[in-house]
């Protein structure tokens, strides 16, 4: 492993070193490293790019990491990444994507994640993208992820575009069952002439099933952001959608949540709200002795947290 | 020492220009001085020109003898002028220790950021690690606001109506608050307010009525003054109207 992948590595799924418990570390397309355990195992596809990752039912507390990291110009990447989560176990998956591109050609990786969230299972998805390079060669990336939650089954999925990516459309699709919940935290920030696409769509099937998904966003520059949230109730459920965005300089936002009761039990929200930094906002932080471009980071940050 | 000198300021309004401080004159030695006066006296916008926040049309801002009439906001701030706004502001994803922590200017503990918490009645605990957004409410904010000041621990702290949103309880703690400051501090403690029980703890009151100063001095000579009347503001508005005659 070189220091570039290693400096990915650690930011896009804090790994310094080895980490404990299954991995999969993905580079320029083909398999860099990967460990199992007894109750992770983790295979090749034979049909396709991508693997399986199969999680034993009853799985307790393991950390399962799932990297890919791309550091030669012009490579372009689909894999198909299987996740099958046993009934009644809880894990914590952290996957990511990190692009070094320093040539002028595009670097691309594509991912299509599908999870198979047994009964009772629960599991936090992490997942981070950053892109970095001197070249003007675009980092594009478009993960697809396709979520099935079955009964009382919980899916928490936590996906951060940290910086860098010229260029991303992000599609979730998600059937909840009975009992089931899934929550998405999504959190973006877009430089220059970026453009980041998010388009999530939950169908609420199960009764007693609920989802709620939040995304924070901070576009900057000339940059474009289109988010698109539909939640369909079909039966007995709650559903929320919230976007939230902080646009600056030239940036463009657009937010399109959509909710659909097909059900007289469906309740569900939604919510967006985009504009600039509050005037007020950056004066409190400056009575607290903090330039105006300080007081805007911390902001920033704090809103991204 | 804070001083102003010849302070004006006028605001553009629908109708024209509109006198809102008229030619203030003060000086803030050390201690606790109240400012106090009827609704529409131009007492926060003397706040916000002493903070920088709005630059006056006329007239002088010095401390400890620099004219800081021209410096922004921070640097105010950093030569030791700090502000507890009014309204308090509310921002997502930053929490009240983040707040306290930006305060202070440096990291500090979570027992140091409880500390200022716990000195404005707020259990500390449950607070720490909250948001600073509309799941508080505004008598919580007031408080988080007021601990930020504290935790500045600057020679000038400067309060718009401290008191405005906090309840009976809580208000007594805060004139506790305020004596410890007065005590622990040093510098000059300025405090708007409407309130007779802070303006009982304060050295000096100043009177703001139409934007003019229409009386300042110790809170013995003041004070009377202003009780004596059946109702104090109605009293100091109707000589403040007198007075514009």
């Amino acid at each position: 492993m070189n220091d570039t992948e290693k400096q990915l590595l650690k930011i896009i799924a804090d790994m310094d070193g080895v980490p404990n418990g299954a991995y999969n570390i993905r580079s320029n397309g083909a398999l860099l490293d990967r460990k199992t355990t007894p109750n992770v195992d983790i295979k090749t596809k034979t049909d396709k790019p991508g693997i399986d990752i199969i999680i034993r039912p009853n799985t307790k507390g393991e950390v399962i990491h799932i990297p890919v990291v791309i550091n030669e110009t012009g490579l372009s990447d689909t894999v198909y990444n299987d996740f099958i989560i046993g009934d009644n176990a809880d894990v914590i998956i952290m996957a990511g994507c990190g692009i070094h591109n320093c040539g002028d050609n595009e670097s691309r990786h594509d991912g299509v994640h599908s999870f198979f969230v047994g009964k009772n299972a629960r599991v936090k998805y992490i997942e981070r993208h950053y892109g970095e390079g001197d070249g003007v060669g675009k980092n594009v990336m478009n993960p697809t992820t396709v979520v099935n939650i079955g009964e009382n089954g919980y899916m928490e999925m936590e996906t951060t575009q940290i910086k860098g990516i010229d260029d991303t459309v992000r599609v979730t699709n998600a059937t909840v069952a009975d009992g089931g919940t899934l929550v998405i935290k999504e959190k973006i920030m877009t430089h220059k002439n970026q453009v980041a696409k998010t388009d999530f769509t939950v169908n609420l099937i199960g009764k007693n099933s609920g989802a709620n998904v939040i995304s924070r966003s901070v576009a900057k520059d000339d940059s474009f952001q289109s988010f698109k949230s539909n939640i369909n109730g079909n039966n007995l459920c709650n559903g929320h959608t919230e976007c939230d965005a902080i646009i600056m300089d030239n940036a463009r936002v657009e937010a399109i949540p959509e909710i659909c009761a097909n059900h007289i039990d469906a309740s569900l929200i939604h919510e967006a709200a985009i504009g600039k930094i509050a005037g007020e906002q950056l004066i409190k932080l400056m009575t607290l002795g903090l330039t105006e471009q300080e007081a805007e980071q911390e902001i920033i940050n704090g809103f991204l947290k | 020492m804070l001083e102003l000198i010849n302070v004006s300021y006028n605001a553009q309004s629908e109708s024209g220009e509109k006198e809102i401080l008229k030619d203030i004159s003060l000086k803030f030695e050390e201690g606790f001085i109240a400012i106090t006066g009827p609704n529409g006296g131009g007492k926060s916008t003397l706040a916000k020109i002493i903070a920088g926040i709005i630059t006056p049309t006329s007239g002088k801002i010095l401390l400890d003898g620099e004219d800081i009439t021209a410096l922004s906001v921070t640097e105010r701030a950093k030569r030791g002028i700090s502000f507890a706004f009014q309204q308090p502001v509310r921002f997502k994803g930053i929490t009240v220790k983040d707040l306290i922590t930006l305060a202070c200017g440096k990291e500090i503990t979570v027992a140091e950021a409880c500390d200022y918490l716990s000195q404005v009645g707020l259990c500390a605990r449950d607070y720490i690690d909250r948001e600073v957004n509309a799941s508080l409410s505004g008598g919580e904010l007031k408080r988080i606001e007021i601990a930020t000041v504290l935790a500045r621990s600057t020679k000038v702290s400067l309060f718009d109506e401290p008191e405005a949103g906090i309840d009976l309880w809580s208000f007594n703690n805060l004139i506790n608050v305020f004596e410890k400051m007065h005590s622990k501090l040093g510098g000059s403690i300025i405090i708007i307010s409407h309130q007779e029980k802070i303006l009982n703890i304060a050295d000096k009151v100043a009177v703001l009525v139409g934007g003019k100063l229409e009386a300042f001095g110790a809170k013995s000579d003041i004070l009377p003054e202003l009780l004596n009347a059946t109702s104090a503001a109605c009293s100091v508005l109707t000589n403040g109207l007198e007075g514009q005659k």
